[in-house]
């Protein structure tokens, strides 16, 4: 599905010599990726290669050691998840990251609530702009009322999908945002993708599932080992050259010059 | 937007029972009655002592201080902390007042006995200490990460044994009159202020109910049925000027009124009878209840405080500053103590060595009774107060009923146990 992207211009964002240590392992080690606008960027690899650690010190969920993020080429000072949300810097976690007991508006305004003139919450505006955002991506979601956690996994993954959109994100994180979906909930995030690509929003997806990067990415950059293997264009590697890429850590040769 | 769909879209909703058009909390309503028929159990095993207007009036002013702190309770529950320190943090709070009262106000700054300058002094720097410590407690576990238990157990032990030293050991006393009126019988509003706050207080509960409606009809919302408002709204108006009836009806005694006159220079008419009404410390408490109860719903604090009890991580990572918010949590822990240690102090109208000793088990049994789920997330500011009431009623009722101190405390303490037992009960099967 990769279509023509122009890289000609800025790149909206530059990671550069990314670097993050815990306790003497290197999580990530002299990375660099980027990401243009309207493009989709798979982050591959096992377990433990260092991808979350990354794309966390993108969101500001983890400090970096050392490296510079650049986003439409200036220099960006991102170590908080309030700095990175200044950026317009969205993500979506693995796990969900919603606070169980609040309702779906609450979750979704969480941190940027909607308030009153007098400086208290405002529930009631912010349930019905909640209403309108996720009868956007969910028309039957009715369940407005009662705390996240009795909702299914794509309707938690509704709200976060719907905080990103709401806040007019322009680089969008995934982190394996289909891994808690089933097969329908999984299409719908992939026609997502797609139309937010096409506002010109760039994304950042981590994933396990190589068939779906193959699908949704145009571009892919896989790590082991804290290191980045390579970037490759999608268009031009296989399913196999991908796995390659991961298990062994190796460019494929045709690709290497 | 219509409620009711026969597509396969909607899951088929059961028909709406009596309470649900009522909007009415279950939990709420379970609590009530659980109280209700306690104090009617009372009332009949004494003879109809227990419901009459003076150990009413009793009842609510023995409650206030427990009741104060456990609202702060909740918030360090909801945020997965405890604090056992309360207790002690009341006596600090305590100590320092009745030494500013009785040392420095007298003293080092030459204010003469009574002067009407000595109980705000004292209250500020009251206030001051709790606030002072709380935040420390809240810094040494928000931002050390020490675990909460453990600095409020040292917290225990610490500010207990530092009242012990302000004071020397000793009881300091008597407090000062306009200190005194906080405690509860010496200070009240008098017939005529009751009913007049009792009105305001009816005013804005029925403004708070018209308001919220008004913002869901404006954004298209479902809203009750205009009965089921007005239902409400009756229960609610009924309830406070009950209450206020009730604390009117308990008459000061002649010897006493007889006293306050005298001491304004005038003589009591012949026959002349009147109520105590509501006593400022029950204000006190009242004040607190509604602005906890803004914090924890109305108010970004709030907001944040359930969301880190939810997930902790995914309020870190909605770039909410977790670790000013446990110092904010504990900074309003102490503040609640220092009004708790006014109240107290006041009630006795001295400092003493023993002052809030357990009260630590008391306000949090009272916000557990009171719905407040130690594993975070959940916990409301009235079930707390409800919680404080039904603990001090059991107590007080058991008292008159004859039952000794020792066996008081077995059944108090089975009452906790049962009603967490009741409370995980109620939340399976209500799904919540």
């Amino acid at each position: 599905m990769a279509s023509d992207i122009d890289r000609s211009g800025t790149p909206l964002v530059e990671m550069r010599d990314m670097q993050k240590s815990f306790g003497g392992i290197r999580a990530v080690d002299h990375v660099n990726i980027d990401l243009y606008p309207g493009e989709v960027v798979g982050v591959l690899g096992h377990n433990g290669a260092g991808k979350s650690v990354l794309m966390k010190m993108l969101s500001g969920a983890l400090p970096r050691d050392a490296g510079e993020i650049y986003i439409n080429g200036e220099l960006a000072e991102i170590n908080n998840p309030r700095d990175a949300r200044r950026y317009n810097i969205e993500t979506i976690y693995q796990y969900l990251a919603l606070a169980d007991n609040l309702d779906a508006a609450s979750n979704l305004f969480l941190g940027r609530e909607l308030v009153t003139p007098l400086g208290l919450v405002d529930d009631a505006a912010m349930e019905a702009e909640t209403r309108k955002i996720m009868g956007r991506l969910t028309p039957n979601f009715r369940r407005y009322n009662t705390p996240v956690a009795g909702l299914s996994g794509g309707q938690r993954q509704s709200v976060a999908i719907s905080r990103a959109v709401y806040f007019n994100a322009k680089i969008l994180i995934m982190d394996e945002p289909t891994a808690a979906l089933g097969v329908e909930e999984t299409r719908m995030v992939a026609e997502l993708i797609d139309e937010l690509k096409a506002q010109g929003i760039g994304i950042l997806l981590i994933d396990h599932d190589i068939h779906q990067v193959m699908n949704l990415c145009d571009r892919a950059s896989v790590m082991k080992n804290g290191k980045l293997v390579g970037t490759v264009n999608v268009a031009d590697v296989t399913d196999d050259d991908l796995l390659g890429m991961i298990i062994l850590g190796k460019k494929p040769e045709r690709l290497a010059a | 937007m219509s409620e009711s769909s026969d597509s396969l879209t909607e899951p088929t909703r059961t028909q709406k029972s009596l309470l649900a058009q009522l909007e009415i909390d279950t939990r709420l309503l379970g609590m009530i009655g659980a109280f209700i028929v306690l104090c009617l159990i009372f009332n009949f095993l004494t003879d109809g002592r227990f419901l009459t207007p003076r150990n009413i009036f009793n009842l609510t002013i023995q409650t206030v201080s427990v009741a104060v702190m456990a609202t702060g309770m909740v918030f360090v529950i909801v945020t997965r902390n405890i604090d056992l320190s309360v207790g002690s943090l009341l006596a600090t709070c305590s100590a320092m007042m009745a030494t500013v009262q009785t040392l420095v106000a007298p003293e080092w700054l030459g204010l003469e006995l009574g002067s009407p300058m000595i109980a705000p002094l004292a209250i500020i720097v009251g206030l001051a200490t709790g606030i002072i410590i709380g935040s420390f407690h809240g810094w040494l576990v928000g931002y050390l990460t020490i675990p909460a238990f453990i600095v409020t157990l040292g917290g225990l032990f610490v500010w207990r044994n530092v009242a012990w030293h302000l004071t020397g050991g000793q009881t300091i006393g008597p407090l000062d009159l306009n200190f005194q009126t906080f405690g509860g019988i010496n200070g009240t509003l008098g017939v005529t202020g009751s009913w007049i706050f009792g009105v305001i207080a009816v005013a804005i509960a029925l403004y708070g109910l018209y308001s919220g409606r008004r913002a869901k009809v404006r954004h298209g919302f479902p809203v009750k049925p205009v009965w089921a408002e007005v239902v409400i709204a009756g229960i609610v108006a009924i309830a406070i000027l009950g209450f206020v009836a009730i604390l009117n009806a308990y008459e000061i005694p002649e010897r006493r009124l007889a006293r306050m006159f005298e001491a304004r220079g005038e003589v009591m008419p012949e026959g002349f009878t009147t109520g105590y009404g509501i006593p400022y410390s029950v204000l006190i408490l009242i004040v607190v209840a509604v602005v906890m109860t803004v914090v924890a719903q109305r108010m970004r604090l709030g907001r944040y405080i359930f969301a880190f009890g939810g997930n902790p991580e995914a309020a870190q990572l909605s770039g909410i500053r977790t670790r000013e918010l446990t110092v904010k949590v504990f900074a309003i822990v102490g503040v609640l103590c220092a009004i708790s240690a006014i109240v107290a102090s006041a009630r006795q109208t001295f400092h003493s060595n023993d002052i809030g000793t357990l009260d630590e088990l008391r306000v949090i049994a009272a916000a557990v009774i009171g719905g407040t789920a130690l594993s975070g997330g959940i916990g409301t500011i009235y079930g707390a107060i409800l919680g404080a009431l039904i603990m001090q009623s059991l107590q007080s009722g058991m008292a008159m009923v004859g039952v000794d101190a020792p066996y008081q405390n077995i059944v108090v303490g089975i009452v906790l146990v049962l009603a967490v037992y009741v409370d995980i009960l109620y939340r399976r099967r209500t799904g919540s």
